[in-house]
Formats: structure tokens, C-alpha cells, sequence
């Protein structure tokens, strides 16, 4: 199955792309996905445990992904 | 209650037109903007960035939280996109009541919920002309927290 991985501001600069598609196992969970994505080159500058969004919610670590989700990973937000 | 992302400028004054009515005694105004120093760095502008729809449905949801713990249904979030220079309004948030009290209280609980939850970054320029992600992750690395309270309190 695939899920779309949206990265932001210093995220994207990390990883050196804004959106990644990534096919994974059934039953992945959100911790698998940030699992791959820590071993990308770049994945080293992330912290080890980001706060994710799952279509556009907050979600665990724990979450599990049925394929076709945008899984977003947000860095510490600064708005205002 | 209203909330969006603007590329554009914000206007103040029409967004306390759009707020209030003859009933309301009280309209409380929150701005915010560009400062030209931080953390003893001096800045010469800030680039804003967002998650869009999601920054959307979390504004509507503080809208929606403050209408139902202060009875303010008339609250205006408004955030400004892209490149602002010093001085420039990057977000104002506009709350109206007929008592001070609640236009104030909501107003606060806006933009408190605002800088905690939604996805929104600067991009801070310095004069000496590097660019810097405003707590671009160090914070989160060093305590190890995962998500602030409000966010854990929701994924529970």
C-alpha cells in the first residue's frame, strides 16, 4: 500500500523534498513510517520522535496507516 | 467566527467591523508582528509558511473551542502568509462581546491555542543574511517531549 508523506519548513530542508510517496506493508503505523524516513539521507537531522498528522490530525506513534492516508510530519510550530 | 490563511495584508479595522455589532460593549484586538530582534539576533523579516488545510481545520477548531468556553461566537482568526518585513500585522485575531470579559478571555485562549497547535512556521531572516527556522526541532530533541500537552490531551 502507499501513503503520502508531506515534510515542512525545516523538515523539508532535511530531507530536501516536501512530499514523498512511500509504499509500505499492511499495517504499517506511523512509527514505521518515521522509521524509513530516518534512514533516508537527511532523516538523521529530524528529531527521533516529531509530532505527525494523519490527514490532517494529530496522531500517535502508535497510529496504524490502511494505505492512502497523508501522513504529514510537522516540526515545532511557530505561528503568531 | 471566521478564520483564513491571507496572502496579502491584513485589515485591522474591517475585520472589528465584520466582528461586532450594536450589541457588542467590548471588542478585544490581538495582533501580532514582525519584530526586528530575537534571541539578540537582529531580524530584517520573516518568511511564514503552512501546513494550509490542516492550519485551516485547527483555526476552526479553536474558533469553535472558544465559542463554547467563553460564549464569544464572534472571533476572527486571520494569519498572514509569506514574505513580512518589520512592523508587518502576521496574524491578528479579533473577538467581540457584549462584556469585556469574554472578548478578552477568548481572544487569549486564540492565539494561546494558535501558537501551540497549528501548523504554521517563520523562517527568520537576520541582517547578517543567513535564515533560520524559528525552533526548528532543537527543542523537541532535547526534552524528548513528543507533543505539546494539548496535543497529546487530544490524541488520547
Amino acid at each position: 500500500m502507499t501513503v503520502t508523506v508531506l515534510l515542512f519548513a525545516s523538515y523539508a530542508d532535511a530531507l530536501g523534498k516536501s512530499a514523498i510517496e512511500l509504499d509500505v506493508a499492511p499495517g504499517s503505523t506511523v512509527r514505521d513510517i518515521l522509521g524509513t524516513l530516518l534512514a533516508m539521507p537527511g532523516g538523521d537531522r529530524l528529531p527521533p520522535r516529531p509530532l505527525v498528522a494523519v490527514n490532517r490530525e494529530y496522531a500517535s506513534a502508535a497510529t496504524t496507516l490502511q494505505g492512502g492516508e497523508e501522513v504529514a510530519v510537522i516540526p515545532p510550530v511557530a505561528g503568531g | 467566527m471566521r478564520v483564513a490563511l491571507v496572502d496579502c495584508p491584513i485589515d485591522v479595522s474591517s475585520l472589528i467591523s465584520e466582528v461586532s455589532d450594536d450589541s457588542c460593549g467590548a471588542a478585544s484586538v490581538f495582533l501580532g508582528c514582525v519584530r526586528n530582534v530575537n534571541d539578540g539576533r537582529a531580524v530584517t523579516g520573516i518568511e511564514y509558511s503552512a501546513y494550509r488545510s490542516m492550519a485551516e481545520r485547527e483555526m476552526n477548531a479553536i474558533v469553535r473551542e472558544a465559542a463554547e468556553r467563553f460564549g464569544v461566537s464572534r472571533l476572527i482568526i486571520e494569519h498572514r502568509l509569506g514574505a513580512l518585513g518589520l512592523g508587518d500585522v502576521s496574524v491578528a485575531i479579533v473577538a467581540a462581546h457584549p462584556h469585556r470579559a469574554p472578548a478578552l478571555d477568548a481572544m487569549r485562549f486564540a492565539i494561546e491555542q494558535l501558537k501551540r497547535r497549528v501548523p504554521i512556521w517563520k523562517l527568520e531572516l537576520y541582517v547578517d543574511g543567513t535564515r533560520e527556522w524559528v525552533g526548528s526541532g532543537i527543542r523537541n530533541r532535547e526534552s524528548g517531549v513528543e507533543a505539546p500537552d494539548v496535543v497529546a490531551t487530544r490524541i488520547q
